[in-house]
């Protein structure tokens, strides 16, 4: 009795049950394509979140002005309460006292719509700032150029564009060296940047940035910046950075209470360090539900092979009166289990890769190589245990005793 | 069950054959009891049979004597409680499952009542089954199916499956089966029991002509007619065999 007959015997075997021998089919490919979309789909957020975090710059630290509090803390709030300035930015700068720093770019945002002839854009960031925070910012130019130190002191009228604004304002045709106007003031194009793409709700290409005193002069005024950007040297030393940003920030605020400051630092390794432990709890939570359903389909097998193997008792018994030796019996029904299992598994590991392809609640799934392994092999695995128990059962029965069987 | 004392006195031994051939079954002191303590019941209670090779054995006997328990162990699809059982001079009650299903495929030929064929499957991929599982080559096996339908009857037949047959052509495709082995002991459990008249008789030609081919063959049936064409009939009754007589018009 050789190896290719009893495979004739369980594609025979399973041909004659074609209905049963499909939906065990499709319970295990479903079973199998969810676990692997489900994974990849965490997986995919959490480089999602990854991929912007780094995009964003990871040795940057952020400071804003904590203002406009309400309650208790508000109340006690120190009441010299100072806007961030310049002068902050200036401060920071000191190589002497802040040697972990290497640059800070001070940040004044204003909302103003672009207009470029009929064709309108409102920026979801308008910014005016220095040189540096292109760097810091991880934001680089894809055509033309950056502005430079002299403009910002000649407070010239330029602006690097976004690609989304770049778009809106001008379509195909070439931004470089056109005018727009914002909030009704006349700029002059002379970059656009990389494509960002988007970050959450926040379309990252949808940007102005023009020289901080351009800026200040004709629409935010002197008063107060938004932020400062600081980028330290490594992202080794940024808690040495943190640290000087401190103390410096703390002299230039006359900061009292250290617990109770006017200004914040946001800071982008422990940004990446949440929302890595939030993304990573997802991914975990996904692999649950996945696994589930892999318990589920490998049910859904157990049973149907469970079923199969009483059912055809009766028929193991007339093979056995007939002289099938106990190996081949459990071969075939071990072999209709493996084809089973083979396909259906194989079906959904198809179905998981193109399932992969589509987005899913706004997260371009990324495939996890060893899920696909896990998922196939826990499939075949199930298939050939749960098979291949109850078929050696019934092949180690008497003929009689499986004759017997109704 | 009581063990009846009915002495097996009447069994006469064919000692013309018994001292020219060895016996192909010989089985001694053979007890199949079901059931544990007081509810055990002995659907065997010690049976001494043995046949040489060539003859055509009709074992006959009221509901529940214990023909099919012990066609059931001469067939190895059972085995006993207690007793020695040698086929072909081989020890049968001692052999393993795998050694059995050897033994089973190479030298029985099984009929039942209920023909057990595969459902599904057509005539001749039901008859060349047993040659497949004893590893006989495509070529072959097709050949000696096709004989085999032919010699029962089927050659335009052989496409159909069980439920597309009669059932004194189902029987036959279980004959051509059993047959295609070449066995030597060709064992019948009440193989008319389900078929009209006409088919009992063409089955029972069949049974002659098989015979006289030089093969043992074991019937049980309730029919005096069945048992008339074979030419010996043991009675069975209450696990015990009371009668073995030749039957004088056949042997004659
Ligand atoms: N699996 C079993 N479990 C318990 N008792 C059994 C079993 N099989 C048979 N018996 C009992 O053994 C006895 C003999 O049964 P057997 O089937 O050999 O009778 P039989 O002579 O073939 O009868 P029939 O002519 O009706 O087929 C009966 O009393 C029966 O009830
Ligand atoms: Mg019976």
């Amino acid at each position: 009795m050789n190896i290719l007959e009893i495979i004739r015997f369980a594609t025979r075997g399973l041909g004659t049950n074609k209905l049963r021998t499909a939906l065990t089919t499709m319970g295990i490919a479903i079973g199998v394509a969810s676990v692997i979309i489900l994974i990849a789909v965490g997986n995919g957020s959490s480089k999602q979140i990854q991929s912007s975090i780094d995009r964003l710059g990871t040795n940057t630290i952020t400071i804003m002005a904590n203002r406009g509090g309400f309650g208790r803390q508000a109340a006690s709030r120190n009441t010299s309460s100072k806007p961030l300035t310049v002068a902050d930015a200036v401060a920071l700068s000191d190589a002497t006292k802040a040697p972990d720093i290497k640059q800070v770019a001070p940040v004044a945002s204003t909302s103003a719509t672009c207009t470029n002839g009929t064709n309108t854009s409102t920026p979801g960031t308008f910014n005016g700032t220095w040189p540096a925070w292109f760097e810091a910012s991880n934001t680089s130019i894809a055509k033309g150029s950056y502005f430079t130190n002299d403009d910002v002191v000649q407070g010239r009228r330029v602006a690097v564009i976004g690609n989304t604004t770049a778009t809106d304002l001008f379509g195909t045709s070439n931004p470089i060296g056109q005018e727009i106007r914002c909030g009704g003031i006349p700029f002059t194009v002379i970059g656009t940047t990389t494509v960002k793409g988007t970050t959450g709700f926040q379309d990252g290409d949808s940007l102005v940035v023009a020289p901080l005193t351009a800026v200040q002069r004709s629409l935010t005024g002197y008063n107060s910046l938004q932020s400062i950007v600081v980028e330290a040297k490594s992202a080794k030393v940024q808690d040495f950075a943190q640290t000087e940003i401190n103390t410096i920030m703390d002299a230039q605020h006359k900061v009292k209470n250290t617990n109770n400051r006017d200004y914040r630092t946001l800071n982008q390794a422990s940004l990446l360090a949440t929302s890595n432990s939030n993304s990573s709890v997802f991914t975990v939570l996904l692999g649950v539900v996945a696994a589930i359903s892999l318990l589920v389909g490998g049910i859904g097998i157990t049973n149907i092979m469970l079923v199969t193997v009483i059912e055809r008792t009766r028929e193991i018994g007339i093979r056995k009166a007939i002289g099938a030796p106990k190996g081949a019996i459990l071969s075939q029904f071990l072999i209709e289990a493996t084809i089973l299992s083979l396909v259906g598994g194989g079906i959904g590991v198809i179905g998981g890769y193109i399932g992969s392809h589509f987005k899913i609640i706004g997260i371009q799934p990324v495939i996890v190589p060893s899920s696909v392994l896990l998922a196939f092999g826990v499939s075949v695995l199930i298939g050939l245990f749960f098979g291949g128990y109850p078929a050696s059962r019934a092949a180690s029965l008497r003929p009689i005793e499986a004759l017997r069987h109704e | 069950m009581v063990v009846a004392a009915v002495a097996a006195d009447e069994t006469v031994v064919d000692s013309a054959m018994s001292s020219t051939h060895k016996p192909i079954i010989e089985v001694r002191g053979a007890v199949k009891r079901y059931g544990e303590g007081d509810a055990s019941i002995f659907a065997l209670a010690g049976v001494d049979l043995t046949i040489y090779p060539g003859e055509y054995v009709a074992i006959m006997g009221p509901s529940g004597s214990g023909k099919s328990t012990l066609m059931n162990i001469l067939g190895a699809l059972d085995n006993m409680t207690s007793g020695k059982y040698f086929l072909d001079g081989i020890e049968i009650d001692s052999m393993d499952e795998n050694a059995l299903s050897i033994v089973r495929g190479r030298k029985i030929g099984f009929i039942f009542q209920s023909f057990n064929l595969i459902a599904r499957t057509t005539a001749l991929a039901n008859v060349e089954l047993p040659l497949a599982y004893q590893g006989i080559k495509k070529d072959e096996r097709r050949k000696r199916a096709l004989k085999a339908l032919e010699v029962v009857g089927l050659s335009d037949r052989i496409d159909h499956e069980p439920t597309e047959l009669s059932g004194g052509q189902q029987q036959r495709v279980a004959v051509a089966r059993a047959l295609a082995t070449r066995p030597a002991l060709l064992l019948a459990d009440e193989p008319t029991g389900a078929l009209d008249s006409k088919s009992t008789h063409d089955l029972l030609d069949l049974f002659d002509q098989i015979n006289a081919a030089g093969r043992t063959v074991v019937v049980i049936t309730h029919e005096d007619d069945v048992a008339a064409r074979a030419k010996r009939v043991v009675r069975m009754r209450d696990g015990l065999i009371i009668s073995d007589t030749l039957n004088k018009g056949r042997v004659a």
